[in-house]
């Protein structure tokens, strides 16, 4: 049997960054795989047409597509063993996916590999409500968990906006986020074991039943690797106590810089809030159309800030956080009325990147981290560069950690728009590293940012990285082309933005 | 999303409809966390994005065929994607435009053109449906359990009021609600009587058409809609003041007439006009009075209400149904995953039975989790599924207010439905 060259396409149309050459698959060795996979797969399992494919050419990134050679379906995990081992055999890459929301491109498959979809594994095999755990399947819903362990008084902290739809499976690889993060952390800080397929076949569990364990964090290691390493199949999610009160305070701004101010000042002043959220005008008019959760349309941006804990530490904390809006400048400050209005504040939130759909074709969101003293400045800046590029730019973001959403509108139907898109993402994303920050936050890296991890790390210690990639998947199957770049590839992403020893934004200090 | 239809297909209102609609999806993936299908299969073709997707490769030009059909076919148009969806992408309507592109280019084998035939002729026609029921009904006592629970029991009608008053409200006539159960639209007139409202009954209508219409025969389902327009215009000219549609999924197909019949002149204006004035039978108690209403049965009564997915999603009515009843003093259970179809979706239970039996079982064991008296809906196709299911009497909830009726009688009732199989999944 003729071995099926291993190359993933890593230049997505729309990026002229990259060329290199893409080995066609023989159209034997396909149909030689599709046999195999027929074996261990039953008969609705497999797509191999392309009217049957093409749906799965990207996922929530949808600028970025590529059709994959087939899509496997499995429902056990045998199923997904066969699979890895069938493609193994055969050199062919693998790249698994989940919901299918992740925005960084992270699930697009290759053209002369197989797409693994784990949405069927979507069963909670256990809730242990003494433990405050649950032991559940890669495909299960965000929220799902915290809808099935709600009535034992429980739920499930990250809480990524995409949570109704985004599989916990997909929020390990990506190492997931939220509104919630801020006070209850990561995917990372909130899952305590992990089992995993390698491409081998060799089923590896991590972490354990006690929240330390002998030798190397293999939990952190696996959780935010997108698939590089190996195929999840079952996590152990912890589960949190709901708070006895949880309270949003909504404050209004004319000045998105005095917003930037008061999220400052409420971290300086010691308090941790369960959420911390910044939108701006764009964004408030596109949520309010969709949830009409009563935000102020003339404001240049609001806040959404949560706190929780017991009553009287949630009452105390209420107070200072009003007095701080008002300090800083805020045109109007309310506590939600009641719960009602806590969820339909929060549904705003969470629904505004989509919403933001209703005022552009397209947006394409960036996804950045800086330290929270540049906010004011780094949003002003973003805001000249919008100009400058002749986008415009909607600003969603989690205030409290720094992690920056600018999400770009566009019309992908108007011939160079999706082009001066990314340059404008590209741009801000190195904005973010040049005052000190990173490029993702909590979306990963996927396709979409390969190249600012250029910027992000040094040839060292991304040879490093690909050392930690050989050791678990030596020939490169698993999500090829995917969150760390070749070293030649950053050579020529390099080549093309620095020009005469210029640096980009000489005027920002260095770190 | 970026989108390629051709020149050709967007110079027509059809295909600048499609393209706008397409535009309009930017790929998120919420629509899938709450599609029924989505959540019993697991593929992305089965939900409402991978839908959009199919019907987009479609429009633009790529090879469409059985594979296509088959995921636009297991769609059950209950638009809880568009609940769900914060870009506002009107997916019910483009569903409408890709079944009937998918039925242009390929040629379903010949026994399910016959069952698709046989459903387009006889379901949306009172009296030949009177007749295939009445035989069905006359053979029950001899059919296999699994059958005879699919077939209604035979329903007597009740009367409907005398009195006559200067407030009118226009009824559909409808296809299979009267023959299934007569009992509604004589609830409804009653209800109304009580306050002082008469519930006047057009000759010459029919059918609302969304049959037809959503099984890809959409001329067929326009002249439905030109025909009740013609039966309830010489009342509108007189005076009535709404038209009150106690099916929710004739509901949201009148309230759609306007917009169908756009391109058509001489029906056009009409048709906005009469779409303006559909009112589903809770839109139209929510702005009465209704302390006239006494109704029958409080104290004892636990109803789990079954929102239509036409009321809910179509019709965005969410939760109105539920205020006017624990407003009379009902108690409602809580009924997990609410949003979600219980299969019956017109004729999707005759054509998709393997999926719409799953739906069925997940919805019965949900609506019965909190050991309710009754089971109250809106929409006679929801009805008479969920009791093919259920021992639990499953009534149309305007006869919950009904001053005629009590909740202890629907108990009887309902004890009579026969049941061999437990309700497990």
């Amino acid at each position: 049997m003729g071995a099926i060259m291993i190359y993933c396409p890593n230049s997505p149309p729309g990026k002229t960054i990259m060329k290199t050459p893409v080995t066609n698959v023989q159209p034997r060795n396909r149909r030689e795989l599709i046999a195999a996979l027929q074996r261990v797969l039953p008969s609705q399992a497999l797509l191999s047409e392309t009217e049957d494919l093409r749906p799965y050419e990207c996922d929530g990134l949808s600028a970025y597509c590529e059709l994959p050679m087939l899509v496997a379906l499995p429902d056990t995990v045998e199923q997904v063993r066969a699979v890895l081992v069938a493609c193994h055999e055969r050199g062919v890459p693998v790249v698994a996916r989940g919901a299918g929301t992740g925005l960084s491109g992270g699930a697009l498959p290759c053209s002369n590999g197989v797409l693994l979809s784990l949405a069927k594994f979507n069963r909670i095999l256990e809730i242990d409500a003494a433990n405050r755990t649950a032991r559940v399947q890669p495909g299960v819903r965000n929220l799902a968990i915290s809808q099935a362990v709600a009535h034992l008084g429980l739920y499930y902290a990250p809480d990524p906006s995409s949570q109704i739809a985004c599989s916990i499976g997909g929020n390990v690889a990506e190492n997931a986020g939220g509104v919630h993060c801020l006070k209850y952390g990561l995917t990372v800080h909130n899952i305590q074991m992990l089992s995993f397929l390698t491409i081998e076949g060799e089923l590896i569990t991590v972490g354990g039943a006690a929240l330390d364990a002998p030798g190397y964090d293999l939990l952190a290691f696996m959780t935010g690797s997108e698939g590089l390493l190996g195929v999840i199949v079952e996590i152990t999610v912890k589960l949190l106590p709901q708070p006895e009160r949880a309270q949003v305070v909504l404050a209004a701004f004319d000045d998105v810089e005095k917003a930037g101010a008061a999220v400052a000042a409420i971290i300086g002043a010691g308090i941790v809030p369960a959420g911390l959220e910044m939108m701006d005008n764009l964004a408030i008019r596109a949520a309010e159309q969709f949830v009409h959760a009563g935000y102020p349309v003339d404001a240049e941006a609001i806040l959404l800030c949560e706190l929780d804990g017991v009553n009287e530490e949630v009452s105390e904390q209420i107070l200072q956080v009003r007095e701080i809006f008002q300090q800083c400048g805020a045109t109007e400050s309310h506590t939600a009325r009641d719960e009602r209005e806590r969820a339909l504040f929060w549904a705003g939130r969470k629904a505004a990147f989509p919403a933001v759909g209703r005022l552009a074709p397209d947006y394409y969101c960036m996804d950045g981290t800086i330290p929270r003293k540049h906010l004011a400045r780094v949003l002003r800046r973003i805001g000249e560069m919008s100009a400058e590029a002749g986008l415009a730019v909607a600003n969603v973001f989690h205030a409290g950690d720094g992690n920056l959403h600018p999400l770009i509108l566009y019309d992908a139907n108007k011939p160079g728009d999706l082009e001066r898109t990314e340059r404008l993402g590209a741009k801000i994303l190195e904005l973010c590293v040049a005052v000190g920050g990173t490029i993702t936050g909590e979306h990963g890296v996927g396709v979409e940012k390969i190249n600012q991890m250029c910027i992000q790390f040094s040839a060292s210690a991304l040879a490093q990285f690909h050392a930690l990639k050989h050791a678990f998947d030596p020939r490169g199957l698993l999500n090829p082309g995917k969150a760390v770049p070749t070293l030649q590839r950053c050579a020529e992403y390099g080549a093309m933005h620095v020009h005469g020893g210029k640096v980009l934004f000489p005027d920002l200090e260095r770190f | 999303m970026q989108t390629t239809l051709s020149d050709s297909l967007r110079s027509t209102p059809l295909g600048q409809e499609a393209d706008s609609i397409l535009r309009a999806c930017v790929h998120c993936g919420f629509c899938a966390a709450t599609c029924p299908t989505y959540g019993l299969l697991g593929d992305e073709l089965d939900s409402p994005r991978g839908r959009i997707y199919l019907i987009k490769q479609m429009l633009e030009g790529a090879t469409a065929g059985q594979n296509t059909q088959l995921h636009l076919d297991r769609c059950l148009a209950c638009r809880a994607c568009e609940t769900t969806c914060p870009s506002g992408v009107r997916y019910g309507r483009l569903l409408d435009i890709g079944r009937a592109a998918i039925e242009q280019r390929v040629r379903r084998p010949l026994p399910e053109q016959i069952k698709r035939h046989l459903l387009r002729v006889v379901i949306p026609y009172e009296r030949r449906f009177t007749v295939v029921l009445r035989v069905a009904q006359t053979l029950r006592a001899f059919l296999p359990p699994t059958w005879r629970r699919s077939i209604p029991p035979p329903q007597l009608p009740t009367s409907w009021p005398r009195s006559s008053h200067e407030r009118k409200m226009l009824a559909l006539a409808g296809c299979v609600q009267t023959p299934i159960a007569p009992n509604i639209d004589a609830a409804t007139a009653r209800v109304l009587d009580c306050l002082g409202i008469s519930l006047v009954r057009a000759s010459g209508g029919g059918c609302c058409g969304a049959l037809s219409y959503h099984l890809g025969a959409q001329e067929d389902g326009l002249e439905f809609a030109r025909r009740n327009i013609d039966a309830w215009w010489p009342h509108v000219e007189s005076g009535a003041e709404a038209i009150a549609i106690n099916a929710s999924g004739c509901g949201v197909m009148v309230k759609e007439y306007g917009h169908l019949l756009r391109e058509d002149p001489s029906y056009a204006e009409r048709a906005d006009r009469i779409s303006a004035m559909a009112m589903d039978i809770s839109e139209v108690l929510a702005k009465e009075n209704r302390a006239a209403l006494a109704p029958a049965g409080i104290g004892t009564a636990r109803i789990a209400f079954h929102s239509p997915c036409s009321l809910q999603h179509g019709q965005k009515l969410a939760g109105l149904v539920e205020s006017i009843l624990e407003s009379a003093g009902f108690e409602l259970t809580p009924v997990p995953d609410g949003h979600l179809c219980c299969g019956s979706a017109g004729s999707y239970s005759l054509l998709q039975p393997e999926l719409s039996r799953q739906l069925l079982l997940q919805r019965v064991l949900a609506l019965e989790s909190g050991q309710p008296t009754a089971i109250g809906t809106a929409n006679i196709g929801c009805l008479a599924h969920l009791q093919s299911r259920t021992s639990v009497p499953v009534r149309h909830w305007i006869e919950l207010l009904d001053p005629g009726a009590s909740v202890v009688s629907l108990r009887d009732e309902g004890a009579q439905v026969e049941l061999t199989e437990p309700t497990t999944l």
